[in-house]
């Protein structure tokens, strides 16, 4: 019941949205990110919006993670 | 799909493992809290692919909600006015005898529900029914199961009740910074979501442990695991965020004004493990009338873990499934004889699924 994963909100009416993960949508309770518009990502746990994703922390951590050398990519895995 | 697949990219983890096996000059123990971490880490075998060793962390809710209070909702569930809805994960956890998914089969009407809003909605259609909600989890599930308590207080729905069974993991974590030799922790990064990490800060001064708040996806968990680390090949002991894209310092505080409105911390038991001090929620005094536990009486709970279950010893840290000698043999996920192999979250699952064996000893 702990994973939770990240929808983008597709449609919102008050306090509850319609959220889409990868073609999958559900309907999720938005009372706890009211904050969060249409388009957000935000990561859902039990029917229930607990964050909304910060595009550019996102990005920040990829540009860091694609900065790592990969002068060693031939290690196996 | 957007913020999933770009941290899961192969090229990127083979660089991290690299980056980590540069970096550890011992064989740290880091222990992932998460039973979520330990589903990615145990199936992307990333425990095999670097020279740390990876303790996995009591953090599955299925797994420590205890025995008597399985037994309890038994009970409940048995009564013929009773509508008992759960998150669908406790269904197979078994209880000293029996568990929720045979109750169902021999007549009770347990109902799976993904959100704690949809057993709200059921009182509501079902006036002459009692429905009960196993509000059960971390601090992930708190603000959902508040939310589904003040909804039912709002409309004043009197066949409406909760069995709460609810956790909370720092003092978890500090109880096995007592007794378990772990070097750094990686904090449950959803956990984090909803509290945010300052209770983490005098905890990592304390007992000397650098904690990463760390994300789920493989990538998420190497740089985690990197952070930790540097952490500790530089005698660092602070609170970094590796899961800055969902995570901020306080937390989401509407989230956490909701679960101090409904629950009181309170002690509580923590199946495996045992009673852990101010590490649990109950229901606060102005919504005692929607406590399942008081609304039905329930009497001769007996608390009897299966003798052959090494659960406490794998929930601490101190053993892995491939220790049991029930593993995969007279346990299974069809027939689990304790709960971490019960839900996907438990680290015997999490064995089980990715196919690992035990050496036979004989
Ligand atoms: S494998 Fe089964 S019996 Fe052994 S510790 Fe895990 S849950 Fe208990």
């Amino acid at each position: 019941m702990c994973l939770g994963i990240p929808g983008r909100i597709v449609d919102r009416d008050g306090e509850m949205g319609m959220v889409d993960f990868d073609g999958l949508r559900r309907e999720a309770c938005l009372s706890y990110t009211p904050e969060a518009r249409l388009g957000d990502y935000v990561i859902v746990h039990v029917g229930f919006a607990i964050s909304v994703l910060d595009e550019d922390e996102a990005l920040r951590t990829l540009a860091v993670l694609r900065a790592i050398p990969g002068g060693l990519d031939e290690i196996s895995g | 799909m957007r913020y999933l697949d770009e941290y899961r990219d192969p090229v990127l983890a083979r660089r991290l493992i690299a980056e980590i096996r540069a970096a550890a000059t011992r064989p740290w123990s880091i222990m992932e809290v998460c039973g979520g971490q330990t589903h990615t880490i145990v199936r992307q075998g990333i425990d095999e692919l670097i020279p740390v060793r990876m303790v996995h962390g009591p953090g599955c809710p299925v797994c420590v909600t205890p025995l008597a209070t399985i037994d309890r909702a038994l009970a409940i569930a048995a009564r013929p006015e009773v509508i008992f809805t759960s998150f669908g994960d406790m269904l197979r956890v078994p209880g000293s005898g029996s568990d929720l998914l045979s109750a169902k089969a021999r007549g009770a009407d347990v109902r799976v529900v993904y959100s704690p809003l949809d057993a709200v909605r059921l009182a509501g259609t079902h006036p002459d029914r009692q429905v009960v909600f196993f509000a059960v989890g971390f601090e992930t599930t708190a603000p959902a199961n508040a939310m589904a308590v003040l909804r039912a207080a709002e409309e004043r729905l009197a066949n409406f009740s909760v069995l709460v069974s609810h956790v909370l993991v720092p003092p978890a974590m500090a109880a096995i910074m007592e007794s378990a030799s772990v070097d750094a922790f990686l904090a449950a990064g959803h956990v984090c979501a909803v509290m945010g990490w300052t209770e983490y800060e005098p905890l990592a001064v304390r007992y000397r442990v650098p904690i990463v708040v760390t994300g789920f996806e493989p990538l998420d968990l190497l740089e985690g695991i990197l952070m930790a680390v540097r952490q500790l090949e530089e005698e660092r002991f602070g609170v970094e965020n590796q899961y800055a894209r969902a995570v901020r310092r306080t937390g989401n505080t509407f989230a956490q004004d909701a679960i101090r409105r409904v629950f009181r911390v309170s002690d509580q038991t923590w199946r495996g493990i045992g009673e852990i001090p101010a590490s649990g929620l109950v229901l606060a005094p102005e919504f005692a009338a929607f406590d399942a536990a008081e609304r039905f009486t329930v009497g001769g709970l007996s608390a009897d873990e299966h003798p052959g279950c090494i659960a406490g010893e794998i929930l601490r840290g101190t053993l892995t499934p491939l220790d049991c000698a029930s593993y995969g043999t007279l346990c299974t996920p069809r027939r689990p004889l304790g709960a971490p192999m019960v839900s996907a979250e438990g680290t015997c699952a999490a064995y089980h699924n990715a196919g690992r064996t035990r050496q036979e000893t004989s």
